[in-house]
Formats: structure tokens, sequence, C-alpha cells
């Protein structure tokens, strides 16, 4: 067995003294926010790393919404699964559609209709959020789960339009032309050859659109405002009204709402990874 | 915009009034629900927007109103360090992560957490530790000093520096994986010859790696730039834009003046962020629809 060389020694050194910065860089919110979450109260005001009596108190109070900010824990919870599953369902649904109507029927006008969704791509969400807020109202719409929905379909289907349109590109014409000989319709190449051969890229995308809707604060605060339907990150949003806030139940509660996302994420990461990073920045 | 946009680069398309095919009018169906979906809720409330920021009212308003010059100041400090210093990190990290070690390839994977989980209960946590009085960083300085440690958020300059290094906290993982992905494309032939010739890692960045990441690492700046204009979260959650409304930037205030019922001012704030949000909009558009 060969020892490793001096220099060999030097570098792998080097490497660490980026590498363990970086960990502790990226951890030290998550860790805070878990430290909290498994305090009991006055162990999380003390400042030390790590809980004289650690405790799982903390989620018990949540998920049994023993406290006057959590007693609509469970709504709210269901309320952020409705609103992200739908808000992806129908991303899904009009940026499948849109995709396969600009990049396989080649429909008049269709580059057009890209460059206008990629142009709202690229408007900041937080600059539309004004104008949404009042048209929600001028539609009747506010104070509905359906104002955030569709607000989230307006702000995630122009990124998937596009990476869906830049996936069916690369599906070879021949396709579309063996299936059309054969006699099969439009909605019947849409269904049996176009879905089944851009799943991989349509996983990705309602991935995206689930964790934009889910993650989403701004909109969320400004389009809802009972409590028994804002969704979770407003719910976190609202303890901070309070001076005497419970830190450790709201860390608690955001540890639980960040669990499904992290997950997800993970689960999904090879697709994720594969079919949005790469589309993101084409160089 | 669009339109001029895609004139030089469009397939010619024959003339609507020509006979549509079947598929073509399958096209068109299938279309509809984005149309729609574009024409209710961007068409419009971005006229409507327009529209009530069509007083040149609010606009002195805005001028006479010290807080909308500081916001402004503050997006572009916001810009200007964040972003260069974010992706200067990210283009070093990118480095590091390319490594082919298998410890790297773990810290990979916990080091894209902050991306994956969502910006509120994290922010929230930066928060508290940022507390003056039961926060963990000040009560650490006071075992470590037996002094008190200063009171983060109170200081405008300060709390605009935390929500600048949370919003590189967040979006950190992000960037260093796209450029990661621009330097595994680098052939490793150039630096095994380079090697050779006995190039020292500096020559290697500045003659291998800057002229082939350099296209990509400008879109990522730009790019990064059009979405930090609209990051709300980093500096709401973390300051709510106090001590006083000092740490305000663009994206938070309209959303102030919508809370304070002055929706003309809320409009015309960010119709004077237009001028510089709009060439990058037309740069980007340009490079991605290539």
């Amino acid at each position: 067995m060969k020892l490793p060389s001096l220099r060999e020694i030097g570098n792998e050194a080097k490497l660490l003294l980026i590498g363990i910065p970086v960990l502790i860089w990226t951890l030290v919110p998550i860790y805070h926010m878990f430290l909290f979450a498994i305090s009991p109260k006055e162990d999380a005001f003390s400042g030390k790393l790590w809980p004289a009596h650690p405790t799982l108190n903390n989620f018990k109070i949540v998920f049994y919404q023993e406290h006057y900010f959590l007693r609509d824990f469970w709504i709210q919870f269901f309320n952020s699964v409705v609103i992200a599953l739908s808000a992806g369902a129908l991303t899904l649904m009009i940026a499948t559609a849109a995709a396969f109507s600009i990049s396989r029927l080649r429909v008049p006008g269709g580059r057009w209709v890209m460059n206008l969704a990629l142009f709202t791509y690229f408007i900041p969400a937080a600059f539309l959020a004004v104008p949404m807020y009042r048209t929600m109202g001028n539609y009747g719409l506010l104070n509905n789960h359906w104002s955030l929905i569709l607000a989230m379909v307006t702000i995630a289907s122009p990124y998937a339009i596009w990476v869906l349109k830049q996936a069916s590109d690369k599906l070879p014409v021949e396709l579309d032309e063996a299936a059309t000989m054969d006699g099969a319709t439009t909605l019947q190449l849409f269904r049996l050859v176009y879905v089944p051969l851009m799943m991989p890229s349509l996983v990705a995308i309602g991935t995206y659109a689930i964790l934009l809707a889910w993650n989403e604060y701004l909109y969320a605060f400004l389009l809802l405002s009972r409590d028994t339907e804002i969704t979770l990150p407003v719910a976190l949003g609202n303890f901070l009204a309070a001076d005497d806030s419970p830190w450790e139940l709201l860390m608690t509660t955001g540890f639980i709402y960040a669990l499904p996302p992290a997950a997800i994420y993970y689960a999904f990461r090879r697709y994720m990874v594969g079919g949005l990073t790469a589309g993101a920045v084409k160089s | 915009m669009a339109i001029t946009l895609s004139g030089d680069q469009a397939i010619p398309s024959p003339p609507l009034s020509a006979r549509l095919t079947t598929p073509q009018v399958w096209g068109i169906v299938m279309l509809a629900p984005y149309l729609l979906v574009f024409l209710a809720f961007v068409v419009y409330p971005v006229g409507y927007g327009l529209w009530l920021a069509r007083h040149p009212a609010s606009y002195v308003a805005l001028y006479h109103d010290p807080i909308f010059a500081r916001a402004a100041v503050n997006t572009l400090i916001f810009l200007l360090v964040g972003i260069n210093l974010k992706m200067a990190i990210a283009l070093f990290l990118s480095g590091f992560f390319a490594q082919q070690r298998t410890w790297i390839k773990w810290l990979s994977v916990l080091f894209i957490l902050p991306w994956a989980v969502p910006s509120i209960p994290t922010i929230l946590s930066v928060r508290f530790m940022l507390n003056p009085e039961w926060g963990v960083i000040n009560q650490l300085i006071f075992k470590f000093t037996a002094e008190d440690g200063p009171n983060w958020l109170n200081d405008p300059s300060v709390a605009l520096a935390m929500a600048i290094g949370v919003h590189i906290w967040k979006s950190l993982p992000f960037w260093t994986l796209i450029l990661m992905t621009g330097r595994l494309a680098i052939s490793h032939d150039l630096y095994e010859a380079a090697e050779v010739d006995g190039a020292s890692w500096s020559q290697k960045f500045r003659y291998i790696t800057w002229p082939s990441m350099q296209t990509l690492y400008i879109t990522c700046t730009l790019l990064s730039m059009i979405w930090t204009l609209g990051d709300f979260n980093s500096v709401y959650l973390l300051t709510g834009g106090g001590p006083a409304d000092l740490t305000h930037v663009l994206a938070t205030l309209g959303i102030r003046y919508l809370r304070l019922d002055q929706l003309s001012l809320a409009m015309a704030s960010i119709v004077c962020a237009l001028p510089f949000v709009l060439p990058l909009v037309y740069f980007m558009m340009k490079r991605l629809s290539r």
C-alpha cells in the first residue's frame, strides 16, 4: 500500500479547510431550528448547543393543537397540501398541453406565446404581487383558495412550458409521423405517444410546481387572511405578531413544514437535477 | 418587446387566414388554457397596475419619500454586493465540489439543503439567532467575553448585511450546482496538458476555467439579479423592513405601500424599477430563446 505523499496530505487538508466551514455555514440555521424543536422552553432560550432535557413535547403540542397560535394547525397543513397539489396538477395540465401544441403541432404563433411566457418568467414575482392582489380582488377571489392556486399556476407555468418545450423538441418527429400514419388522432398522439415519452420531464415539472406552491409565502399572505384558510407559511409568519411568541413551537411547526419539501426534493433529486438545473441556465 | 424579439428568428408560419389543418386546430385548443391564464393573470394585472401608476403625482410623492430613496439605495447595495459576493463564492465552491472525493459527494448532498427547504422557517430561525437578549449568538458572545453583543437587527446597515447573508445562504447552493455542471463540462485533457507544462493553479483558472465558464457565469449573474430584485422573503422575514423602515428593498416597499393603502405609490415604485429590469429581461430572453 502506498502511503499518501506530503503533497496529497496538504491537498486534503486544504479541501477540509474549505469543507468544514461550508458544512457549518449550511447547517447552522437548520440545526438551530431543530434544536428549538426538541427543547423545552427554558432550554431553548438559554443559548445551549444541546438541550439539557431533549423532548418531543413540542411536537405533541403542535399535533394536538394545544396552543393559541396552533389551534388551526391541521386545517392549515391541509390547506397547504391541497393548494400545492392543485397548483401542481393544473400547471402540469396547462403546460403539457401548451408545450405539445407549440413543439409538436407547431401551432401558428407558438413561438410568440413561448416568448411571452418566457417574459413572464423573468418578471420578479414580488413585482407582480401588488397588481395580482388587486386583480384577485376585482375577480372576487380574495380569501379563496383558488386565488392562490391560480397565482401559483401563473408563476409556475412559464418555466414549465419552457422546460417541457425544450424536452419535447428533442423527441424525433418521425415518431409523430409514424403514429399519424397508423391512423392516430391528435389526441391519441398526445395521450399514447407524447405523455409517456415525456414522463421524466413531467415528474420534474410537477415536483417543481408543487414545491413552488408549498413554499410560497408572499402571495399566500396577500391573498388569504382567514385563520382557517391560510397556508402553513402564513401561519408561521403570524407567530411574529405577538411579542412573547412561543419560538420553540414556531420552530417545531417550521420544522414539520420544511420536512415534506426536503423529502420530495431528495426523493426526486435525480429528476430535479437533470430536468431543472440543466434547463435553468443554458450557456 | 417579445414580438420584436421573435421577429428575426421565427419560423415563417402561414398566415392565419390559410386553411388550418386538424392538428393545428387542436394546437390552438391546447394552447388556449395557458393563453387564458396569461390574459387573466398577467396581461390584465400588468395593464391594470400600469393604469394605477399613471398619475405623475405618485412619482412626485415617491421622490419626496425618504423611505423610497433609502429602499432604492438598499436594493442597489443588495444587488451589487450580494450578487457579486454570492457568485464569486459559488464559482469558488463549484471548483471545490467538482473534486472527486466520496466525502465531498456527501457534503454536496447536505450543501443543497438550504435550497431544498422552504425559506420561511430557516429565515425565522436566523432571526431568533440574532435576537439581542435570547439569541444564541449574543449568549455565546456574553459567555466568552462577558460583554453584551450588538443589537444586530437594530442597526440598519448590519440588518441589511444580515438580510444579504440570508439571501446568500438560501441561493448559494443553486448557483454552485449550476456553475459546477459548467465546470464538469470542461475537458479534463486541458488541465492535464497544463499540468505537464507546469501551469500554476491561478494560471489554470485564468487560461482554462474562466474562458470556458465566462458566458455561463455572466448569464447566471444576470438571472440572479432579476430574481434577487424579487427577493421579498430575505428582507421582510428577517427585518420586516425595520428598524424605522430603513432596510426596505423595492420588493418589500411595494408591499409596504400596499399595506398602507397607498396603491398608486406601490405601483409607481415598481414602475420605477422597470428601466432596470426590462433590459435585463430582454438580454436574458435573447440568451434563452436562442
